[in-house]
């Protein structure tokens, strides 16, 4: 299967005229997704899909650099792949020549072996997927008396592969499987309504835990039972490790050298100096096969390697793929990501985790004593700006009440500045879990954070 | 590109003959032809031109209340029937026999005279960002970078079903983007504005590109002198075309069939009630030429409509695709819509717009002791079953004694859609509509929104003061 992948980028690769560099990009992949409602199939989806992405650089004249032009399709057909090919090649003529533009190039580094694939996305038979989002919504319908609608209950699976070679002699390739279980239950009591989720993700079906979904979506829903806005007020804030992902993510884009060099990062200048609470190592780790991102390459087909970006809260290094690397004088840290076929390579982060602390979420919950515990942020894209670093999300969760959780709390939002939280950060948990994203999150505790409210 | 139809006819009606074969009460081809160019300019340079090309068709077979759906980028004739035939697997009677289809003839849409994308010049969409990057670095000292992108597509998408529909449309759509940041002695701010419209290059005839750079960079040099938002219930006035966002977060999403038949929305069961301020008439309306959610036909072949969903605060109606209207006994509102033909069609928004009011916009401010000024609006999200929605502000100033002072720093606002809509006690009559890219269960689409200056009485500002 992947022989005829990879064979086919070094075919398009071979097309190459002369002085002309060309990066072929392509992948294939299956996709099933199964929606349980009222214990029948809702809907079931299953597709195969392909697609190819080339960029070419053109040499301009003495010393000016080279021009980059990209194209992509939803195609593996080989008249599809020539049209797209040509479209590349057109659209570099109109780039402005820059001399940081270039292809990756072979950098000695080996790449890890991962085992991200599981035969059971392909062998379990349909019925039984089916089966696992109509059980779950069967169950979590029955998991607590105030459940009074599950809106979805939701099986999905995927394979991929992709296979990349360039005219600079490199040629990867890589393939992951995934499986996913999640389910949205709204319970209530009287007029008081509430909405939890819950999710499992595995390599494979037979990874997946579907108790851990129920458990989840029914637990932060019922807890949510009562809960009113909050008095504005200046506290520490505990965040529920789902949403210190999802911060993580956020500090991510500051962390990538592209937004570096461009001046779009609050990070920018700042190597060497402390930027976090001297608790603080953040690693992004794609070597490691737990994590929801791993890779054995990166978006150019370079090794991705464990990348050491802030050790004891000083700042150590930012990502880097080929062409901002240069840009800043330095190498790539194999940190290239794309967004399938269609994007181009930029450098970014794909496994990022927090070096966990000793505690867990209750011993934080005691520690802190009095605050709010945030089960779930919303407003992240419209309210958290990873260039200026302001940041303010609404919250749900519970008031820390005597060093334990108490009243619930709605329709508040919590703010400050990404720099200031990470200097604020008091309490890092021991509860490290591996989440759907590009970082794994734990509980965590940050000082004097505005809660607005009444 | 050939203007002949995707696939032909004879070949549709087979394929749905095929799709019933083994029983279901509906199936459905929707076929699509995309041709997407992107331009970005970054740091001074041209970074990268991109095109892309999409092309598919996606199967749906409906039997009962289960929907079985396959995609193929394969429009041979060979490639449909296996789809159908995937599509068809969770169709469960078996008693379908044989189904002839036929076809309605293809109405024609008359689009009026548009630019194609592709007969445009790539040198001359490149000389666009350059005047653009131009005029926002001469905006001032401070910006320190300017990004600017600009994108267009071509869809052609063709549906059939097996009832006879027979639909096809020929989209065209251009945007246009301009990022910007400026360096002060407090950090960097950021200003972006962007103009989109479902239409081809002649936008740029009414448009400067130039405008849009300034604006862009005007609202990132003043950012570097504001202070951090207030925090806490405020009341708000939101400018004419601030974003529109807050009527799509607010009840847009909670008025979605979908949503409404599975008993997931703070607003089923209340049509006839009164949800909203008398001052609140809301529309969804598909039909608006140009806007960045107008289409001739719906990606379920339907003819999109002007939806009243509010009328004077009274609950008047939700928003309907084939699906969710089959089930309640009615038709379409025009509202199916999907990303690609690689995703199943779902209850969408269009151009969802409150009508304009009376009020001159400046007495509203006048009239406003204290609060927050709210210029420009980002992104937002909303839990439907809840109600409580967020969204927020990227150009913000405080008003004091009836005036505007002080610009803020971006932050998010918070309420619950239905407090919050009984809340609005002004409308001006500055409309404007803005575009936007909707988000629902991993599918994007554009959309507008539109709403004239208002003001809430009060809503929870997430700043830090």
């Amino acid at each position: 299967m992947s022989d005829d992948l990879q064979s086919l980028a070094d075919s398009v690769v071979a097309q190459a005229g002369p002085g002309e560099g060309l990066e072929v990009y392509v992948t294939r992949g299956t996709d099933t997704e199964v929606r349980a409602y009222e214990g029948e199939v809702e809907s079931l989806t299953s597709a195969d899909s392909s697609g190819v992405g080339i960029r070419v650089l053109l040499r301009g004249g003495e010393d000016s650099g080279s021009q980059v032009g990209f194209a992509w399709a939803g195609s593996l057909d080989p008249a599809v792949i020539a049209a797209t090919l040509a479209d590349a090649r057109d659209n570099a003529r109109f780039a402005t020549p820059d001399p940081d533009v270039v292809l990756a190039e072979p950098d000695g580094v080996h790449a890890v072996e991962l085992d991200l694939w599981d035969d059971g996305v392909t062998s379990t038979p349909i019925e039984k997927k089916v089966a696992l989002a109509v059980e779950l919504e069967r169950a979590t319908r029955g998991a607590d008396p105030r459940v009074r609608q599950v809106s979805s209950a939701d099986y999905s699976d995927s394979r991929v592969e992709v296979a990349l070679a360039t005219t600079t002699g490199i040629s990867s390739f890589r393939r992951r499987t995934n499986a996913f279980l999640s389910v949205d239950a709204i319970v209530g009591e009287g007029a008081d309504t509430q909405t939890g989720a819950g999710f499992t993700v595995a390599r494979g079906p037979g990874g997946l835990v579907p108790d851990e979904a129920m458990d989840d979506a029914v637990l932060r829903a019922t807890r949510m039972i009562g809960a009113q806005k909050a008095r504005s007020a200046h506290c520490t804030v505990v965040f529920d490790p789902r949403v210190v992902s999802t911060l993580l993510s956020v500090v991510a884009s500051a962390l990538s050298g592209e937004a570096v060099v461009k001046g779009r990062s609050f990070f920018a200048g700042r190597i060497g100096e402390s930027v976090a609470a001297s608790s603080i190592t953040l690693v992004d780790d794609p070597t490691d096969a737990r994590a929801y991102g791993a890779a054995s390459h990166d978006g150019e087909g370079l090794a991705c390697r464990r990348n050491v970006l802030i050790s004891d809260g000083f700042l150590r290094m930012f990502v880097f793929d080929t062409v901002s690397a240069r840009r800043a004088g330095a190498v790539s840290t194999g940190s290239a990501v794309r967004g399938g076929f269609a994007g181009t390579p930029s450098a970014g982060c794909r496994a990022l985790v927090l070096s966990p602390g000793n505690k867990g979420q209750s011993d934080i919950l005691a520690a802190v004593g009095d605050g709010l515990f945030v089960q779930s942020v919303t407003g992240v894209h419209s309210g958290v700006n990873p260039v200026s670093g302001d940041f303010s999300v609404g919250a749900e969760g519970l008031m820390i009440e005597r060093g334990a959780l108490g009243q619930p709390v709605r329709e508040v939002t919590v703010a400050s500045t990404l720099q200031r939280m990470l200097q604020s950060v008091v309490e890092i948990g021991a509860d490290l879990r591996w989440l759907p994203g590009l970082a794994a999150g734990q509980t965590l505790a940050i000082a004097d954070m505005a809660l607005s409210g009444d | 590109m050939p203007d002949t139809a995707l696939i032909e006819p004879d070949v549709l009606e087979r394929v749905l003959s095929s799709a019933l074969a083994g029983g279901g009460d509906m199936a459905e081809v929707f076929a699509e032809d995309a041709v997407t160019a992107g331009a970005m300019l970054d740091d001074r340079k041209i970074e990268e031109l991109s095109s892309g090309r999409s092309r598919g068709a996606g199967i749906r077979v409906v039997d009962g209340e289960t929907t079985g759906f396959a995609h193929t980028a394969d429009l041979s004739e060979a490639g449909l029937l296996a789809a159908a035939r995937a599509a068809a697997a969770v169709a469960r009677q078996g008693d379908g026999g044989v189904r002839t289809v036929a076809l309605e003839p293809l109405a024609a849409h008359g689009r009026g005279d548009r630019t194609p994308p592709d007969r445009v010049d790539k040198g001359r969409k490149l000389e666009l960002l350059t005047r653009a990057d131009d005029a926002a670095r001469s905006a001032g000292g401070a910006i320190g970078q300017v990004m600017v992108g600009c994108g267009d597509s071509r869809r052609r998408v063709l549906i059939a079903n097996s009832e006879g529909l027979f639909a096809q449309d020929d989209q065209i759509r251009t945007r246009f983007n301009v990022t910007c940041v400026a360096n002060g002695d407090t950090g960097m701010q950021t200003g972006y504005e962007s103009l989109a419209r479902t239409e081809g290059y002649e936008i740029f005839e009414r448009h400067r590109v130039e405008d849009l750079a300034r604006v862009a960079a005007t609202r990132a040099l003043t950012k570097l002198s504001a202070r951090p938002a207030p925090s806490g219930e405020v009341p708000i006035v939101l400018a004419g075309g601030s974003g529109g966002i807050l009527f799509h977060e607010a009840c847009g999403h909670g008025l979605e069939a979908d949503h409404i038949v599975k008993n997931a929305s703070v607003y089923t069961g209340r049509v006839g009630e009164a949800v909203a301020s008398p001052l609140v008439t809301l529309v969804d309306d598909g039909t608006v030429l140009g806007e960045w959610g107008n289409f001739a036909v719906d990606d379920e072949g339907h003819e999109p409509a002007r939806n009243v969903l509010i009328e004077n605060g009274v609950l008047t109606d939700y928003m309907w695709d084939w699906l969710r209207a089959r089930k309640e006994g009615r038709t379409s509102s025009g509202n199916g819509r999907r990303q690609s033909y690689q995703h199943l069609p779902m209850v969408r928004m269009t151009n969802t717009y409150l009508l304009a009011g009376q009020e001159d916009p400046d007495e509203i401010i006048a009239q406003t002791p204290s609060g927050v000024y709210v210029k420009k609006l980002g992104g937002g999200q909303v839990n439907t079953a809840t109600g409580d929605f967020v969204f927020g502000t990227t150009e913000a100033y405080l008003i004091e004694n009836g005036r505007i002072t002080e610009p803020l720093r971006d932050a998010n606002l918070i309420g619950n859609g239905p407090e919050v809509l009984r809340r609005i006690d002004a409308v001006a009559t500055d409309f404007d509509m803005t575009p936007g890219t909707c988000g629902k269960d991993g599918q994007s689409v554009p959309v507008g929104c539109g709403q004239a200056t208002l003001r809430i009485t009060g809503v929870t500002l997430g700043g830090t003061a």
